[in-house]
């Protein structure tokens, strides 16, 4: 199978291209780097951008991990492994963020501290966070050219005018290097922060809007706040001020997906991270996930690798009964402040 | 006196242009469309000098060239040929020689606009503090109590009723939109500031209202004005200094009082007895 494709699918051209648009990228911090982006075997908006840059930059010998929503077994990470194993030969995958050389992601970035010698290639579905303000990309230029982000930082003021504090839950506009502002991707505000001074490089990828933009190692990221309403992650305190924990691995540092329990109608909350999660020992609870179920060869058995507990678990807001299989959707109730909201299946 | 603004020559052409584009228009040709090319003479050798605290008074009937002059200025537009200096802080900014960022960043930071349609000088989609915590926030505050307190602040000074300010510029009446359309402006204190025909179309008890708020805001701030308007009160009331415009030229200049009750040209003896 794999033979018929040059490695990495992509020809030497088209991953030339884009290492070189990757590294203006990095070099103009938060710049927004137009390129070619490429037809791939699946449809834009499923992580293509993502794809590209993974497939243009992985050597062999190399060792990938692909996340998606913090899983590694979810369908759109599940796929984007199985795609990449079957192009590039001599290619490690791995669940482990501890292991791996470079990990593409969507909506989270690992809870474990990257280090130097990795790469995180995060999907992007909306590169520009002007566009909910300005719709012509050409004065969206001109404003990024200006660092003019006033615009963005009245939509902020507007919310805490209505809601007496900024409602973005996720995608939070980040200023980067003090100049460019980027729209990070999905992530959850809790993974802002991570952004920066990050040791490891982080690269976005849209496939469909093709940009590519770049946080550098060791870089300024600063979420937009105003002087007095400063930025602040996900609070995870319960009613009592008690740091909900994960039902799994106890862990009360970790950013939490919130599910309700179909028989006891209780919410239960667990580690959006898998790895992580695995790695805090699952042993603390009973049922839970035993580390290392993932298949890694590719997920043929997703279902058979996911929490147990999981398949009783129904959406809350959906109401819809889940079967085993239509769990790898991985369709999640994240829980943001103030904001409780469904981050549905498919995204860059 | 402080200078504020030098125009010279401002002259802005619509089309092609050809050398007999000026000598073939204006007042004593009844057109401002070139009979050779086909242009339009918008508006041709526009000069005047405005001072600190003075407000100078652009009239004319419509399509006088009177919002082309002042839409220039404010770098809506780009004249054709022509130079005006911005004086500020002992500094000469030569406006239509910076480049394009730097001229947003000027009429950001140190001019202000009122137009006579709120849809151009607010954005409809945000509050109308929202509007004012835009182009405080342009300047760089970004501290949010310290924009609360001086959008309410403005528009207090206004006349908006501060209890409103959450609320969408489309909820007000058109006088009270006009009013949030200058505290917007009036956010960073600019030196200089441009009106056209701020008033036109509202009833007469609310443009009275906001004539008063317009002087006040001179005597206060010493705020340089240019007033555009075809209304010979409006220009009466605030204006110490006017220019008659007609085809693109300014055919008359000189202290408001002089010309309305002294018009030397024509077209303004006409202008100035047709007047109710």
């Amino acid at each position: 199978m794999s033979a018929a494709y040059p490695f990495g699918f992509l020809d030497e051209y088209a991953k030339k291209e884009v290492r070189r648009t990757a590294l203006k990228a990095v070099a103009i911090p938060g710049y927004q780097v137009p390129y070619s982006s490429r037809e791939m075997p699946m449809g834009r908006g499923f992580g293509t951008g993502g794809l590209q840059l993974t497939l243009a930059l992985l050597g062999k010998g190399e060792t990938l991990k692909v996340i998606d929503q913090g899983s590694d077994d979810s369908v759109n990470a599940v796929n984007l492994r199985s795609f990449i194993e079957m192009t590039c030969d001599d290619i490690n995958t791995t669940t482990s963020t501890e292991e791996a050389d470079v990990i593409q992601s969507r909506h989270r970035i690992p809870e474990k501290a990257l280090r130097e010698d990795q790469l995180i290639v995060l999907q992007v579905p909306y590169p520009d966070p002007l566009v909910v303000v300005e719709a012509s990309e050409d004065k969206r230029k001109m404003l990024h050219g200006e660092a003019d982000y006033s615009r963005l930082l009245v939509k902020l003021y507007e919310d805490i005018v209505k809601f007496d504090e900024i409602t973005i839950s996720h995608r939070y506009p980040t200023r980067i290097n003090d100049h460019y502002v980027i729209d990070p991707s999905p992530i959850p505000r809790w993974d802002v922060p991570k952004l920066h001074q990050s040791k490891a490089l982080i690269l976005l990828g849209a496939g469909r809007e093709k940009k590519i933009y770049a946080v550098p190692p060791y870089t300024k990221a600063e979420p937009l706040a105003f002087e007095d309403v400063p930025f602040r992650v996900e609070d995870f305190t319960d009613e009592h001020g008690v740091r909900r924990a994960c039902q799994r691995c106890g862990c009360t540092s970790s950013f939490l997906d919130e599910f309700v329990d179909s028989k006891t109608g209780n919410k239960i909350y667990q580690c959006s991270d898998t790895d992580w999660c695995d790695e805090q020992g699952s042993s603390n609870v009973a049922g839970g996930r035993t580390p290392g179920a993932m298949d890694e060869q590719g997920g043929s058995n997703v279902a058979g690798g996911t929490t147990p507990g999981m398949e009783e678990v129904e959406q809350r807001r959906e109401q819809l009964p889940r079967t085993p299989g239509e769990m790898n959707e991985q369709t999640v109730l994240s829980v943001g402040i103030n904001k409780v909201e469904v981050v549905n299946g498919q995204g860059a | 006196m402080d200078k504020v603004l030098e125009v010279e020559n401002l002259s802005k052409v619509y089309g092609p242009g050809c050398p007999s584009c000026f000598e073939l228009t204006g007042p004593e040709y009844n057109t401002n469309i070139c009979p050779h090319c086909g242009s339009v003479v918008a508006a041709h050798n526009v000069s005047f000098d405005l001072y600190k605290g003075e407000i100078l008074g652009i009239m004319g009937e419509s399509g006088s060239g009177k919002s082309t002059a002042v839409k220039c200025l404010y770098f809506d537009q780009e004249p054709s040929t022509g130079s005006a200096i911005f004086f500020d802080k002992g500094r000469q900014h030569d406006l239509f020689n910076m480049n394009a960022a730097q001229q947003r960043h000027l009429a950001n930071h140190r001019f202000g606009m009122v137009y006579q349609n709120p849809h151009l000088g607010l954005n409809f989609d945000i509050s109308a503090g929202g509007n004012i915590a835009e182009r405080l926030l342009m300047s760089d505050i970004d501290n949010y109590a310290a924009i609360r307190t001086r959008a309410t602040g403005l528009l207090s000074r206004t006349e908006v009723l501060p209890e409103r300010m959450d609320e969408l510029p489309k909820n007000f009446s058109g006088g009270m939109q006009q009013r949030v359309q200058i505290a917007k402006a009036l956010a960073i204190n600019p030196p200089l500031l441009f009106l056209d025909e701020v008033t036109t179309g509202l009833d007469l008890s609310v443009q009275a209202a906001i004539l008063d708020l317009i002087m006040e805001i001179q005597q206060e701030q010493q705020t340089a004005m240019v007033v555009v308007t075809h209304d010979l009160g409006v220009i009466r009331l605030l204006a110490g200094r006017t220019l008659v415009m007609k085809y693109g030229r300014v055919i008359e200049t000189g202290l408001t009082d002089q010309i309305l009750e002294d018009p030397q040209h024509a077209y303004t003896q006409r202008l100035v007895a047709s007047a109710l």
